[in-house]
């Protein structure tokens, strides 16, 4: 079957030498980044006539096991979007080509690119590159602060306290105003393991990010702190209204004095809001104001192993394109994620502007975790700050359950 | 004549088979034969594991709350079910003007998409906004957390299912109650029988068989439980601390979130032999033929 395949392609490529290459790209449906990509293609084609880029794009909830079903199946895209997490198991399936150290030479990518992109580094070397990537930072409501007569946003956790008492209107679990809409599951549990863990002087995740290293004095200090948000403060409650995105779509209603969110979220809440809002820097505790932490992420393209021959050589054109300057600017204006290369990323002009500011000013020192079973891992972490905020459990107790339950899962990845 | 006519009937009936044999009956074959391997997806090697992946299931507490779970779905849900359901069949055929438009309402929900169903409830179940805690709070009762309360949420959860199948359920009895000959009650109340003799002796028995299909079918539709959960919790992970996780949606998590194809057939096996040896049981013991 397969002999028969392979003569029909050869006879088809010989006898069509001269035809063009169409690759097939695959990303999840988000309407901005989908046009993005549109526009882009049509700009790519122009300057190479003889490669035609066909974009396919699936619903976010069946996204990754639309692409997971392909790799066995040797179907698929020939460059693919993928979650920067997800990379360590596409990996080693096998499912990914290195770059051609030709084109990408890893000690260029390493000193031009954020610090965050070597998690996708793998046995030295780059399995796939992002156009831009996305930090955290705090929304904020101005007309709420106005009101409760606060003139600047928070700079430290202390602040954010008193300034989200001030806030928050009712009492638990009848609040009509919350003073920060709290959301174990939404980007908290992040801020918890990178940013807090680290304030409070310790480390989450080992060297190699294969043993967790958070079950100390400083984790139990993070998830106190983080628990306290709801329990001790009363600053709100988390899934405050319906659905998947309820802190968002609270904050967006205006009914929450601030959010910790990503940020892709910019456009949304930009299309959304109707009241004064802005962005702030994640805050820092007062004991240690010079320990400035913040999560990284992105998604990476990839040239899958169905890309061969002439194919390959058109994949690598189009990675090289997407990953160009003016692709990094246009994706900042139209999807509002922030460039990837360090060069953009210091731009002043970008620095200064009141919403990335803040995003990209933390770029430098932006973890990003090396998940192995994203999914398992967040469960890990959502299910034991739960246990605290809704059983009444030890934060120490819950901290120690969330790295035996996540060191499991990184053991059976690492095994 | 007779034996082409069959032949012809042995005919048209193999398509129907050849169906089922290739759309239920190889995967599920399969799954049985995933079940003995560490099937991951992304894996290159998928070894032979034997019933490790069986072995696992024992000691996976996940696994034990996920089977609770949806017995607790199965035993309050199925009994309420019916005797609701029971209950207004009977007050709808005491009445005659209005009838119709009352078993469309309550027949509506039944058929109304349950991602807009379970939006509905959490907006009426939301702890802060929801006209059911205003109602409480009115009745100065103190406010409830529903479904965002580890020990609520399952309650919740199975009510919308409830909500949702007793239209279908009311039908089905009046179906059942209008097969009743007439005649039986008038000769009841001529031997000076009592309304309440009438049911118990006439209605209840008669009902036999509709009730039996409820239970069965009941059963194995709540053993089944995945759409509701996923909808109305968020971010389809289930209720708070997997208060309200089914079997059926942990399988989902496992394969298709965490791409664990072997452990999840290994389950997918496990419910499948609970719900045919529940049926079994049911059909052996609730039929029931009654001589009047």
């Amino acid at each position: 079957m397969n002999k028969v395949l392979a003569l029909a392609l050869g006879l088809s490529l010989a006898s069509a030498s001269a035809a063009p290459v169409t690759l097939t790209y695959w990303q999840y449906e988000y309407a901005s980044k989908v046009d993005a990509m549109n526009d882009l293609i049509k700009k790519f084609e122009a300057a190479n006539p003889d490669i035609k880029i066909k974009q396919e794009t699936f619903p976010y909830d069946a996204y990754s096991q639309k692409v997971a079903s392909s790799v066995p199946a040797g179907q698929g895209p020939d460059v693919v979007n993928l979650y920067y997490g997800w990379l360590p198991q596409y990996v080693d399936a096998g499912y990914l080509q290195p770059l051609p150290a030709k084109e990408f030479p890893t000690a260029t990518i390493d000193s031009t690119y954020a610090p965050m992109v070597k998690t996708s580094k793998m046995d030295g070397k780059y399995y796939a590159l992002p156009t831009a990537v996305r930090t955290l930072a705090l929304f904020y409501n101005k007309d709420l602060f106005k009101q409760a007569g606060i003139a600047q946003p928070p700079r430290t956790w202390e602040d954010l306290i008193a300034d989200g008492q001030k806030i928050v209107k009712g009492a638990p679990p009848r609040y009509t105003t919350l003073g920060f809409g709290i959301q174990p599951d939404g980007q908290d549990y992040h801020v918890l393991r990178e940013v807090l863990v680290r304030q409070f002087g310790g480390q989450p995740y080992g060297k190699d990010g294969k043993t967790v290293t958070y079950d100390s004095a400083a984790g139990t200090k993070a998830m106190t702190f983080y628990t306290d948000l709801q329990t001790k403060y009363k600053l709100g409650v988390p899934n405050f209204f319906p659905g998947n995105n309820s802190y968002r779509d609270a904050f967006i209603a205006g009914k929450v004095g601030m959010i910790i969110d990503g940020s892709f979220a910019i456009n949304t809440i930009k299309d959304g809001a109707k009241f004064n809002w802005g962005v702030a820097p994640l805050p820092v505790l007062a004991s240690n104001p010079n320990e400035k932490d913040n999560f990284g992420s992105y998604w990476v393209n990839g040239i899958t192993k169905n890309a061969k021959g002439d194919k390959l050589d058109a994949a690598v054109k189009f990675l090289k394109f997407l990953t160009s300057a003016d692709t990094q600017r246009y994706w900042l204006e139209n999807v509002g994620e922030i460039p990837a290369s360090r060069s953009l990323a210091a731009d002043p002009n970008l620095l200064k502007n009141p919403v990335y500011g803040p995003f990209i000013a933390s770029l430098p020192y932006a973890s990003s975790t090396v998940f192995v079973d994203e999914a398992g891992q967040r469960k890990a972490w959502v299910d034991a700050i739960n246990t605290v905020l809704l059983k009444g459990a030890k934060p120490a107790d819950a901290v120690k359950q969330a790295a035996a339950d996540e060191q499991k899962i990184l053991n059976s990845y690492y095994k | 004549m007779r034996r082409h006519q069959t032949r012809t009937a042995y005919t048209f009936l193999l398509v129907p088979l050849l169906f089922f044999l290739i759309v239920r009956f190889l995967p599920t074959l399969s799954a049985l034969r995933l079940s003995l391997f560490d099937w991951n997806i992304l894996k290159e090697q998928q070894p032979f594991v034997g019933t490790d992946n069986y072995q696992r299931l024992l000691t996976d507490g996940k696994f034990a709350q996920a089977l609770k779970n949806t017995a607790l779905y199965t035993v309050i849900g199925v009994p309420v079910q019916i005797a609701l359901g029971l209950l207004v069949a009977l007050l709808l055929n005491k009445i005659r003007a209005l009838r119709g438009v009352f078993r469309a309402l309550y027949f509506a929900p039944y058929v109304t998409p349950i991602v807009a169903a379970a939006w509905v409830w959490q907006w009426l179940f939301s702890p802060q906004f929801g006209p059911v805690n205003t109602f409480l709070v009115w009745l100065h009762i103190p406010p409830q957390n529903f479904l965002t309360s580890p020990d609520q949420a399952l309650a919740t959860t199975a009510a919308l299912v409830v909500w949702q199948n007793l239209g279908f359920q009311v039908v089905l009895f009046l179906a059942g109650l209008s097969a009743i000959p007439r005649s039986y009650y008038e000769a009841a109340e001529i031997d000076g029988a009592g309304s309440s003799q009438a049911f118990w002796k006439i209605t209840w028995p008669l009902l036999n068989p509709t009730i039996v299909f409820s239970v069965v079918t009941g059963t194995i539709a709540y053993l089944q439980l995945f759409t509701q959960v996923v909808n109305l919790n968020f971010t389809d992970q289930g209720g708070p601390l997997g208060s309200t996780t089914t079997v059926a949606l942990y399988i989902y998590q496992l394969a298709f979130g965490r791409f664990q194809m072997g452990y999840a057939s290994a389950i997918t096996v496990v419910l499948f032999v609970i719900i045919l040896a529940i049926t079994l049981v049911q059909l052996r013991f609730l039929t029931r033929r009654y001589d009047l």
